[in-house]
This record gives C-alpha cells, structure tokens and sequence, in this order.
C-alpha cells in the first residue's frame, strides 16, 4: 500500500455564487500527489491553483467530488474535524507569512503544540528544535518585528513542520522575498522533503522556484493541463 | 485543553497592554463611579438618620393646641400643669421618662461676650429622656430642681461662644437680668433633624425659667420617652386618653393637645434621602452604561483585528469552540481584572471623600457586588460575540482579512 497516493482527488468542482453568477473556479480535477513528493502548482492567475490549495488544505470544501486523504473521504468531514486533520497532518506556508505579532519566533512555533495539547518542555523541545532546522535557533526569543522576511518565512516553516506533518502546503512562499532569500527557502524545503520525507505541495508562478520541485502540475481555466514528472531530481 | 486556553488567554493579554488596558479602563470607571457614588449615597442616607436618631428615639412630644401652630381662631388652648408631668410618669405604662419643658431665650453675658442662646427649663428626666450625656460637671440635683436654683448646664455652642478658652464649670454669667452658675456642659449632639444647632442651649431647672423668666407654672411642652420593649402608638394612644381625660374633653370633641411622635419626622428625612440616593445611582448606573459602551466599542475593534489572528490559529488546526474558549477566557479575565480594579478604587475613593462630605463610609457588599457582576457581564457578552462571528468565518476570509 505504500506506492497508494497520499492524495486522491477525484472529479473535483468548486462554483462560487449561484445562479447567473456562477463561477466555475475548479471544472473537475483529478490528481494524485504522491507520499513524499514535491509538487510545484503552477499557471495563470484565475486559473484555479489557489482554490485547489484551499481544498488540498482542508482549508475550503469542494461544491462536488472526492477527496481522499490517506484513503479516507475528506469531503464528509465537519468543520471541527478538517481542524483536526490539519493540526495532525498539515502544514501551512503562506506567502504573507501570518505569524502573530509581538509574538516571540519560539511561542509562535510552539503555537500548533499548544492545540495539540503537549505540555510545556515538550513544546519546547520541539519548537527549539523546529527553529534550529530552519537555522533561526538563536533568535528564538524575536518577534516578527524583529526579523527579516526570509527569517520570518522560515519560522513559518518551522511551526508547519513542528508536528512533523505529513504533507507540508505553501501558498507563494517566496512570494514576499527577493531571489536570494527566496532560494534559501527553496533549499530549506527540498531538505525537509528529502531528509524529513514531507510531502511538499507549492504554489508559484515562478518558474525558478518550481524547478526545485519534483513534479510540476500545470493549471488552466480551473482544470489541470498537464504535469510535468521528474524536473529536478 | 483549558490549561491550553488559559495559557493562550494571557499571553495575547499581555501582548497587547495597551489594548487590555483600555478594555479594563471602561470597566473600572463603571465600576468605581457607581460603587462611589452609591457608597456616598448610602453615608449620606447613614448621615441623616445619625441626626434623627440625636433627636431621641422614640420620643413623643406632647403640646397643646392641634398639630403645629395655635389653629385657627377661638381660645388659645391651656399649656400643661406639673401635675400633667406626675400623672403622665406614674399613670401610663411603657414610658422610660417625662421631662417638662418651658422654653424662652435670652441674650448670656460673659466678661463681655454675649450670644444669643436658648434657654430650656427642664428637670434632670430631659437629659435621661434625650439620651444626651454630659461631657463635663454633674446633673441638677433633685433639691436644686425643687428649688428652681439659678444654675444651670449649657451646650457646646454656648460654651465655646461665652467662655471661649475658659473651664465654664462653676463660672457664673448672667441671662436676662439674673446670675446663673454652670455646673455641667453637655455633650456635642451637632445638628437636629431640621438643621437647628441643638448644642446652642442652656438647660436649667424648669422651676427657676417658669420664676425668673414666664411668670407662670405653665409647662409649654412634655417630652415622653417611651420604652424600647414597648410599641410607640400604644404609649401614643394612652397618652391621648389620658390627656382628654385629665382636660376634660367631652366624647367626640376633638383634642386641645396633639402628641407629634419623633419617628414620623425620621420617616419624612429618611424618605427624602433614599429618593436622592435612588437619583445618585441612577446617574452612577449611566455611567457604568457608557462603561459599558466603551468595554464594548474596544471588544469588537480588537476582534476585527484580530480576525487574521483567528483565521491563522483556525488555518494551523485549532478549533472554532478552542478560539471561542480563548477569546471568553481573556474577555473574562480583563472584566473581572477591570471589575476589581474599579471596586478597590472606589473603595479609597469612598473613604477619601465621605469626611469631606461629613457623611459616614458604609461599605455595601451588595452593591459591591452588583457592579462587579454587571460590569464582568457586559466585558464577557461584547467579548465573546464579536469572537464568535470570527471564528465562523471561513479560515481562508478570516485569513484575507486586514
């Protein structure tokens, strides 16, 4: 069962509004990510690759279709229980990096801990450990005030992979950063999906970016049009 | 779980001070204006009783002619006799004391201070009647009443106006033409219920005043203390039998008397406090109000803000019920923080200001309580509302939001 996909979808539609004013964002996708893949989404804006996010995510629910996340039917689940989901299995990066403010690198990693109900060494045993993958152990007592944008992306990183999940989902991740940081950041996630074995779903329009990648999935007009295997590995 | 709550609670209270600070800020104004201002009110209301109480309790003062005045036209009623006094003091049950009273005044005269006083002749029953110890010297003696003697105990006022620096007791002044010696100064009673000075007096042996200073045995006034264990309106009912039988009022006649009882003047007094309270508190409930406005007003500002926080906790996996708890807990937390601030503020503020009011600091559990509850009860609502709308949305538009 190992070669079975970690992600099925399966016919996929997303419409927002209703009537005349109905949009078609997904028209019906169908895909599998393989257990330790890096994906790169890429394509036009409009074309339908953030709502696929949101959906892979658990973030935002298909109007039709299957989901199967490790096998089981996520479009079935309530809110309370797609939480859950996330908090045991996925990881966020988001291009606008969304970390608290006057929240210290450490308390904002240990964040996902903290809901996962771990007491407080192990919150931070894991969080210091998580800021140390990233390289930003010594600023662990920083906000994000007090940090670059590259350093506040990779404590992004390091409270997604703090609970060691099983797929690891960035929106535009260097979206915010200039080339330099922006390849920093690239490496970081080819390391953790190499050596930690996290799938890695990324969203970008750069084609720089998206050679780090393993398999690059094309989308156009809210279908997938091609994918591309095997790019830089 | 609620370990987790708490722990989340206050570390986003003390990352935002100022934010908690203006939440809890409306609560403690709230809070210490009503608490105050209610606090002062029921002093004042203390105040006014204290000064009924200094007329004697239950005290029935007996007079002739109907109600206050003379009445109308006709023959002026007569005055009482002595014998009124010895008849009311060993014929009626529940009656403690009974004090004749002849009242004039008169200019005193000192080695050249003079003040206008009032003059009560009275027997040594007034002082019992009253209630009202001496602070210094002694009490008329019962063949210094007999007597009518020329000596006499005066009031605070008095003393301090006449005799100024000077040890008053065996001094001698003069009062309308005769010589008088002090044997006694009574204790400070401040002002009466009608705001008279009740210590510019000088009380001497009613024998000597109707002597010296009416020219008759008349007594215009008889003060019946009525005894605690007994009920002031049966005392008051026997007393009026009494009177009409000693005047010899026919059956169906109306009383040449009237017996006006101190407590209906304590009843009028105390009632007019509790309607100024009652308007004090309503101001004070409208500022906890406008309190609660502001408490409001900073809740649902900061839950707008913080609607991107919501949807990051929502996106990494918490729970809506998990945001919602935290958001109640901190809501909770600054309300009671806020509510206790304001009870201790007002508390000194209360105690601060009640001499300068001259009225006594009551503390009034009840509306400690009251405040504290309401105030905590509008933080929790405009905390947890705002928050609970937040947590619906989708992570994904609360995570758009800015």
């Amino acid at each position: 069962m190992a070669n079975d996909p970690i992600i099925r979808l399966r016919r996929i539609v997303k419409t927002y509004g209703t009537g005349a004013t109905a949009f078609q964002a997904l028209k019906g996708i169908d895909l599998d990510i393989a257990r330790g893949d890096f994906v790169a989404v890429m394509g036009p804006s409009g074309s339908g690759k953030s709502t696929a996010m949101n959906i892979l995510g658990c973030l935002d629910m298909p109007t039709s279709g299957e989901y199967l996340f490790h096998g089981h039917h996520v479009e079935t689940l309530d809110r309370d229980q797609r939480a859950l989901l996330r908090r045991r299995y996925l990881g966020f990066v988001f291009q606008g990096f969304n970390l608290l403010s006057r929240t210290t690198a450490l308390e904002n990693v240990e964040l996902p801990l903290l809901y996962r109900g771990e007491d407080r060494h192990v919150r931070y045993d894991h969080g210091m450990a998580a800021l140390d993958k990233v390289g930003l152990k010594p600023w662990w007592d920083h906000t994000p005030a007090e940090l670059s944008g590259g350093q506040q992306q990779r404590v992004a990183i390091a409270r997604a992979i703090v609970t060691n999940p099983d797929v690891l989902l960035a929106d535009e991740p260097t979206g915010n950063l200039d080339t330099e940081r922006s390849i920093e950041i690239m490496e970081l996630l080819t390391d953790l999906n190499r050596s930690a074995g996290i799938t890695v779903i990324m969203v970008t329009h750069e084609p720089e970016m998206a050679a780090f990648a393993r398999t690059i999935v094309h989308f156009r007009d809210g279908v997938v049009e091609r994918i591309e295997t095997g790019g830089a590995h | 779980m609620l370990g987790t709550t708490i722990t989340l609670a206050f570390r986003a209270i003390m990352r935002h001070k100022l934010r908690s600070f203006l939440t809890t800020l409306g609560i403690i104004i709230g809070v210490a204006a009503v608490v105050t201002m209610t606090t002062l009110g029921n002093g004042a209301t203390a105040a006014v009783r204290e000064q009924i109480s200094s007329l004697g309790a239950n005290i029935l003062q007996l007079r002739p002619g109907q109600g206050f005045g003379r009445g109308g036209g006709g023959p002026r009623p007569p005055d009482f006799k002595p014998e009124d006094v010895t008849a009311i003091a060993s014929q009626l049950t529940g009656v403690r004391a009974v004090a004749p009273m002849a009242q004039s005044s008169g200019t005193a005269i000192y080695e050249g201070n003079n003040w206008n006083t009032t003059v009560n002749g009275t027997t040594a029953s007034y002082f019992e009647a009253q209630q009202w110890p001496i602070a210094g010297g002694r009490l008329f003696m019962p063949e210094e009443e007999q007597a009518g003697k020329p000596v006499c105990i005066i009031g605070n006022t008095l003393r301090n106006n006449l005799f100024r620096q000077t040890d008053p007791i065996g001094q001698r002044f003069r009062i309308r033409g005769v010589s008088c010696q002090v044997i006694g100064v009574l204790g400070t009673r401040g002002q009466g219920g009608f705001g008279q000075d009740q210590d510019d007096v000088v009380v001497m042996p009613i024998k000597f005043v109707q002597r010296r200073f009416t020219g008759d045995r008349d007594i215009g006034q008889i003060m019946v203390a009525v005894d605690d264990a007994y009920d002031t309106q049966t005392v008051q009912a026997s007393l009026e039998d009494l009177m009409r039988e000693r005047r010899k009022i026919k059956p169906g006649d109306a009383d040449n008397f009237n017996v006006f009882d101190t407590k209906q003047i304590s009843d009028t007094l105390t009632g007019t406090t509790t309607i100024l309270t009652q308007i004090v508190s309503a101001v004070a409930a409208i500022s906890l109000l406008v309190g609660g406005i502001g408490i409001m007003n900073i809740m649902l500002v900061s839950v707008t803000e913080r609607t991107r926080e919501i949807g990051i906790r929502l996106a990494i996996g918490a729970v809506a019920r998990e945001v919602l708890m935290q958001f109640l807990v901190e809501a909770v937390v600054l309300s009671c923080l806020g509510g206790l601030i304001g009870l201790v503020i007002a508390f000194f503020a209360s105690i601060a200001i009640a001499p300068l009011m001259q009225v006594p600091f009551i503390f009034d559990p009840q509306i400690n309580m009251l405040a504290f509850v309401f105030s905590a009860a509008i933080g929790v609502v405009f905390g947890y509302f705002p928050a609970r709308r937040a947590a619906s949305l989708n992570p994904i538009d609360a995570l758009r939001h800015e």
